[in-house]
């Protein structure tokens, strides 16, 4: 009697298979890589006439930091920006997801997209994995029914705030906000409060460091300033040169500069397409 | 058959009698103590609430206490804990006192002593379940500094303890600076204690500040601070998106 094997529907969500496997494997001793993690100070606050985004640039894989000056504040559409805490990788593939999503969503229905469309997306697809996509987000933007600011957690919940932090900062960076927030900020006071609170997270926490990123986004218009502050500039260079071993013999010295690098100064254009 | 289990491991260091004495989880704790030193002294704040696990229980707790003639005490942690140690340094006051020799035990002497208590008890792994800020003024010197429940303790312009430590130091760091007048220190303690109020689940909008200067101790009476919740968009969260907070 042959056996009907039926075919199952290949499920969803994530597949537990190597799991046991790792379990043997810790018992053996071998101990698990250890991911990028951004540990970081991300914040958002909304303004007069829109939106402000700040974050870090310091990326940790353990306590190393293993990039200096990392760019966490991530593109979601032309008019709606996405700042990302937790590991790396999932805030890099769930926001570049959910930004293809929403340029195709803008191709069919010709209109601009809006906050709550990323929001919903973003947040119906952490929730769909429970918590291990490892995405803490602020998603801001401005779209025809006004500005919006949102938090996102890894387990799909979601708040609208007036100000947002995230992160491993987020406290230092809290604090800033909670004892100097106020509505109807200008751009200037409003770019200031996100600096400071950024600069807070910094100084005050080892996940967080590097520079600021800052993102300006109004009807219409955006802003994006990249190392809008660098507080933390390399402060020694050694002075030895180069040295060849003992017995070698200069026979030719040519020092080439390298090439400089250029400023290009558009606006904006650096994060699309 | 008699069966008897054991419940200790079988390596045990500690004595027979050990378990039941030994402190394992703090049961009434009260939440973060902030401090900072001014022009004439120090300034020191702390909420009156006592919990008991996640139930706010006693709401009017003094958590700070002077110490002899030149210090002031300010603790986070087990309360119980924390009375304990007045004991021992009400005993400690008053030897000194006994020795009538003029000299008094300034706000370094109280602080090194707590340090040598505190670490001695970990190290029995029986800790007095505390986060202590010590602060004085003798002879003109002002010190302030602080003892954790495992013994690390260290002096410095501003310290905080428990949730005072992330929120309230970034805060510190930047709007502290040499010689502030009272007004301008009571201030800035009560700029971070507003934000322990909003963001620490366990502190509660009722505050001592005190203030500690050659002349002595002044602990305030219990006052609350005002909040503002009246952001628009605290007003209707969903608005935006439905189904979001």
């Amino acid at each position: 009697m042959s056996k009907a094997v039926v075919e199952l529907p290949p499920k969803g969500g994530f597949n537990f298979d190597l799991c046991r496997r790792n379990e043997m494997l810790l018992k053996k001793g071998a101990s698990p890589p250890s991911f990028r993690k951004t540990g970081t100070t991300i914040v958002g606050l909304i303004y007069q006439e829109g939106v402000i985004l700040g974050a870090d640039t310091r990326a940790t894989a353990g306590s190393i930091v293993c990039d200096k000056n990392c760019e966490k504040i991530h593109y979601m559409a032309p008019n709606i920006y996405c700042c990302g805490a937790g590991t790396a990788a999932d805030t890099e593939a769930v926001t570049d997801m959910v930004s293809s999503q929403l340029q195709l969503h803008r191709y069919h229905t010709s209109r601009e997209s809006r906050v709550a469309t990323a929001l919903t997306l973003l947040k119906s697809h952490l929730f769909n994995y429970q918590g291990y996509v490892q995405a803490a987000l602020v998603l801001g933007g401005v779209d025809v029914t006004g500005p919006h600011l949102h938090m996102i957690y890894p387990h799909g919940s979601t708040d609208a705030l007036p100000f947002a932090t995230m992160g491993s900062g987020s406290l230092a960076a809290m604090a800033v906000f909670e004892s100097k927030y106020c509505e109807g900020l200008n751009k200037e006071e409003g770019i200031n409060l996100v600096c400071e609170a950024i600069c807070a997270g910094i100084f005050n926490d080892l996940g967080s460091g590097s520079n600021v990123d800052i993102c300006v986004i109004t009807k219409g218009h955006k802003e994006y300033l990249r190392n809008y502050r660098v507080p933390n500039t390399r402060a020694h260079f050694s002075s030895k040169e180069f040295t060849f071993p003992k017995k070698t013999e200069v026979l030719l010295t040519k020092i080439v500069p390298l090439r400089e690098k250029i400023e290009v100064t558009e606006d904006g254009d650096a994060m699309e397409e | 058959m008699n069966f008897t289990v054991s419940k200790q491991p079988e390596n045990c260091l500690l004595g027979p009698e050990s378990d039941s004495q030994r402190t394992l989880y703090p049961y009434v704790t009260g939440t973060s103590v902030v401090a900072l030193k001014y022009k004439d002294g120090i300034l020191m704040a702390a909420d009156m609430g006592g919990s008991y696990g996640s139930t706010l229980r006693y709401k009017n707790v003094e958590r700070m206490k002077p110490i002899g003639k030149h210090s002031l005490l300010g603790a986070s942690g087990e309360i119980s804990d924390f009375q304990e140690i007045l004991r021992y340094l009400d005993d400690l006051i008053l030897y000194d006192n006994m020795w009538d020799d003029g000299n008094s035990l300034g706000p370094k002497e109280v602080h090194n002593y707590l340090t040598r208590v505190m670490y001695n008890r970990r190290n029995k792994f029986n800790p007095l379940w505390n986060s202590l800020v010590l602060g004085g003024v003798k002879k003109g010197e002002k010190y302030l500094g602080t003892v954790s429940m495992i013994g690390v303790n260290f002096e410095d312009n501003h310290v905080a303890t428990g949730f005072g430590n992330h929120l309230a130091r970034p805060i510190l760091r930047q709007d502290w600076h040499e010689n502030l007048s009272f007004e301008d220190g009571v201030k800035l303690l009560e700029k971070c204690m507003r934000v322990l109020l909003y963001r620490d689940r366990s502190a509660i909008n009722k505050l001592q500040i005190a203030k500690i200067t050659e002349e002595g101790v002044t602990i305030s009476q219990p006052y609350s601070l005002k909040t503002y919740w009246e952001f628009s968009a605290f007003a209707n969260p969903a608005q935006g998106a439905v189904g979001t907070w």
